[in-house]
């Protein structure tokens, strides 16, 4: 064994590759909870490729075809129907496990000096994820499939003087169609998956780097070495210690992941909805269009964007800038301190706004406007509807976190930080 | 940390009660009583369905041999349940062009193979059990669940005719209080002037079965294409146990193998 190894390293550097990435790989031995979620998600992307590669196997990217065919898969494939409700699982917990991580990463100042670069890449991948999301949701060919891309391709219409023919060229056709399909299979299938796992390989190197943060943001590369151990003081190995640990992470979020494929999988309605087990109508608009859940935020921010000087663009341009606005968090950020366990009152409360804010608009997303019906006449806002006043006040709340940070983050009392992680 | 998790927890819980709200709507809808793991109740819906629906509604992603699923055996299905075709392999197709079913019902009858996903079981159960004489409408008959719907109430011989029953209530809770009131099927419609009206459906002209075997009936019917709509359901709950058996040993495992190396960190 050892003699094929020193014949592969004589001419490729696999054990330094192995042990710069992992395997000699020194992390703070603090990591908790909110810590699993990276590692899942490379789980969720390896469940994602394999299962994505046997359905391509009967899929049919045929608008005449592609409904058809995702029942053929559900009914006469052998085990078609799990692979298929694991993928479409694994869509929805991709997004959860990212959602989670990057959660973590405002938590604990992850994004700051001198992981930049990692967070930035992190934002990369959170695109390339959602246009991911975006082309293999037209696939089955359902009626949210169709109407839902008919929506979002539309937006860039709003755009002025180039508008109408981006959405063209974008769909290949004036309306979404056969093409349509075709086009987003190819992105779905072959370009995005590539963009991704580069994405995700310079987001490990980067973090290799510059090594992990820890719940309490204590460099461990600044500490002095232990002298038993040649590690910092509270360095440990990756692996086997976080090899062994994430395990235990896996097996837990396998266990999560099977109750919805076995028990769940249209998970109320919110995974796979009911209104895509209808076939494509291009003359029939459903009477509600809603995105999966995963994107609903951003949704319920345009849809409460007004429009003025005769242009839809201003909701458009909201909901880009507000997933692009991630990418500027390093530079924000002006607090003395990383990690929210010595940060004062104000970033608390503005990070719980966001949250709060963030699950607010996630669920207007879902619903119609006049869900809350609206204002009674007396009101300051007369006759609006309800839920598209709130959706307002929480799209400025989702901005102001951001655009008021500099400020904030600079005003708060923090608590100085120890030169040691707590560790029970 | 501790902060920042109960404004979470609040946050969830306003979603929570928000989803509740939502879910009012205006039409109460009856629960299905079906089982499905019932298979004589099974076997009787695929009778039920092939013998009233097929004629119209195809259910082309269903094979026939599939319903060696409801402990049928091949002769049984042949002899009993195919009448369209005499290949076994063959899906469950219709004669009736969708241009003749556009033409004859305004629209052509929808494909039934996944209609218990899109529409749920209680809709289904309370939409054949919804309708009513309507004589303004084109085929005489009207339904609650869903107003002016162009199929005919085919199976009336069974159920006997309807009539609707239409109360008015100055204001919507006085409207929704009543149609809970009724324990059954009941929609409530805006009419002008701020006023409600419940609509019921009420026994008109008994049919062949009683109220009773005519429920049953439809039961089994919605049991079948609840099952027809996701064959592989009881299958995969099934499997699901043990995969979740097999990750709760493998857990057990896991955690040992993490606890005995982490232990010389300490």
């Amino acid at each position: 064994m050892s003699k094929v190894l020193t014949w592969i390293d004589e001419r490729f550097p696999l054990t330094a590759l192995w042990n710069s990435q992992w395997g000699k790989y020194v992390a703070p031995k603090s990591f908790n909870f909110w810590y699993y979620f990276g590692s899942l998600a490379a789980l969720v992307l390896v469940l994602q490729i394999v299962t994505g590669i046997w359905l391509t196997m009967n899929y049919k990217p045929d608008a005449a075809k592609a409904f058809e065919s995702l029942e053929y898969i559900m009914r006469d494939v052998q085990w078609g129907w799990l692979i298929r409700y694991m993928h479409s699982t694994g869509a929805s917990m991709f997004f959860v496990v990212v959602y989670l991580h990057m959660f973590r990463g405002l938590m604990y100042g992850s994004y700051r000096k001198p992981r930049e670069l990692t967070w930035v890449f992190g934002c990369l991948i959170y695109l390339a994820l959602m246009a991911e999301a975006f082309f293999g949701y037209l696939l089955p060919w359902g009626q949210m499939s169709y109407w839902g891309a008919q929506v979002i391709v539309n937006l860039f219409s709003t755009i002025p003087v180039i508008g109408d023919d981006l959405s063209l060229w974008i769909r290949g056709d004036y309306t979404i169609s056969d093409i349509t399909l075709n086009r987003f299979f190819a992105f779905h299938v072959a370009a995005l998956p590539l963009v991704l796992l580069a994405l995700v390989a310079a987001h490990l190197m980067a973090l290799h780097e510059t090594g992990s943060n820890n719940p309490d943001g204590v460099e461990i590369k600044k500490q002095p070495k232990d002298p038993r151990t040649g590690l910092p003081l509270d360095g440990i190995y990756s692996h086997p210690y976080y090899t062994v640990k994430d395990i235990v992470g896996v097996v837990v979020f396998l266990a999560v992941f099977s109750v919805i494929v076995f028990f769940l999988p249209e998970m109320g309605g919110y995974f796979l909805e009911a209104n895509n087990f209808i076939p494509a109508d291009p003359l029939k608009t459903p009477e509600h269009i809603a995105p999966v859940w995963y994107f609903t935020p951003y949704y319920a921010m345009l849809r409460a964007v007004p429009s003025f000087l005769d242009t839809q663009v201003w909701g458009v341009i909201v909901m880009g800038v507000s997933v692009l606005i991630f990418f500027a968090m390093p530079w924000l950020d002006r607090g003395a301190v990383k990690s929210i366990r010595y940060r004062g009152g104000l970033y608390k409360a503005w990070l719980a706004a966001f949250v709060v804010s963030f699950l607010i608009l996630g669920y207007l997303g879902t619903v119609s406007i006049t869900v809350w019906g609206q204002f009674a006449d007396k009101f300051p806002f007369y006759g609006a509807d309800k839920a598209t006043v709130v959706a307002r006040v929480f799209t400025v709340v989702y901005f102001l976190f951001f655009l008021l940070m500099p400020w904030y983050t600079a005003r708060d009392k923090t608590k100085p930080q120890p030169s040691r992680v707590r560790w029970s | 940390m501790r902060k920042t998790l109960s404004s979470m927890l609040l946050a969830l819980l306003a979603f929570a009660s928000c989803a509740a709200w939502a879910a009012e709507s205006d039409t109460r809808l009856l629960p299905a009583p079906i089982n499905r793991l019932d298979v004589e109740s099974l076997q009787r819906g695929a009778r039920n369905f092939v013998n009233y629906c097929l004629t119209c509604h195809s259910a082309k992603y269903m094979r026939y041999n599939r319903l060696a699923d409801l402990d049928l055996t091949d002769a049984q299905i042949t002899g009993n349940l195919m009448f369209a075709t005499d290949k076994i392999g063959q899906t469950m197709t219709v004669a009736m062009s969708p241009a003749n079913g556009k033409a004859w019902f305004g629209n052509p009858p929808p494909d039934l193979s996944v209609e218990a996903r899109i529409r749920g079981r209680e809709w289904l159960y309370s939409y054949l059990l919804g309708f009513y004489r309507d004589d303004k409408s084109a085929t005489g008959w009207n339904n609650l669940v869903f107003p002016n719907v162009g199929m005919p109430n085919v199976l009336w011989e069974l159920s006997g005719v309807n009539k609707l029953v239409k109360t008015d209530f100055d204001d919507h809770e006085k409207a929704m209080g009543a149609a809970i009131a009724v324990k059954g099927l009941a929609a409530i419609e805006p009419l002008p002037k701020q006023q409600f009206a419940v609509l019921q459906v009420a026994p008109d002209v008994p049919g062949t079965m009683t109220r009773a075997q005519y429920e049953a009936f439809v039961g089994d019917l919605v049991n079948y294409m609840d099952y027809m709509a996701e064959p592989v359901r009881n299958k995969r709950i099934h499997l699901g146990i043990i995969v979740l058996l097999f990750l709760g040993v493998l857990f057990v495992f896991a955690y040992a193998l993490k606890r005995d190396y982490w232990k010389e960190l300490h």
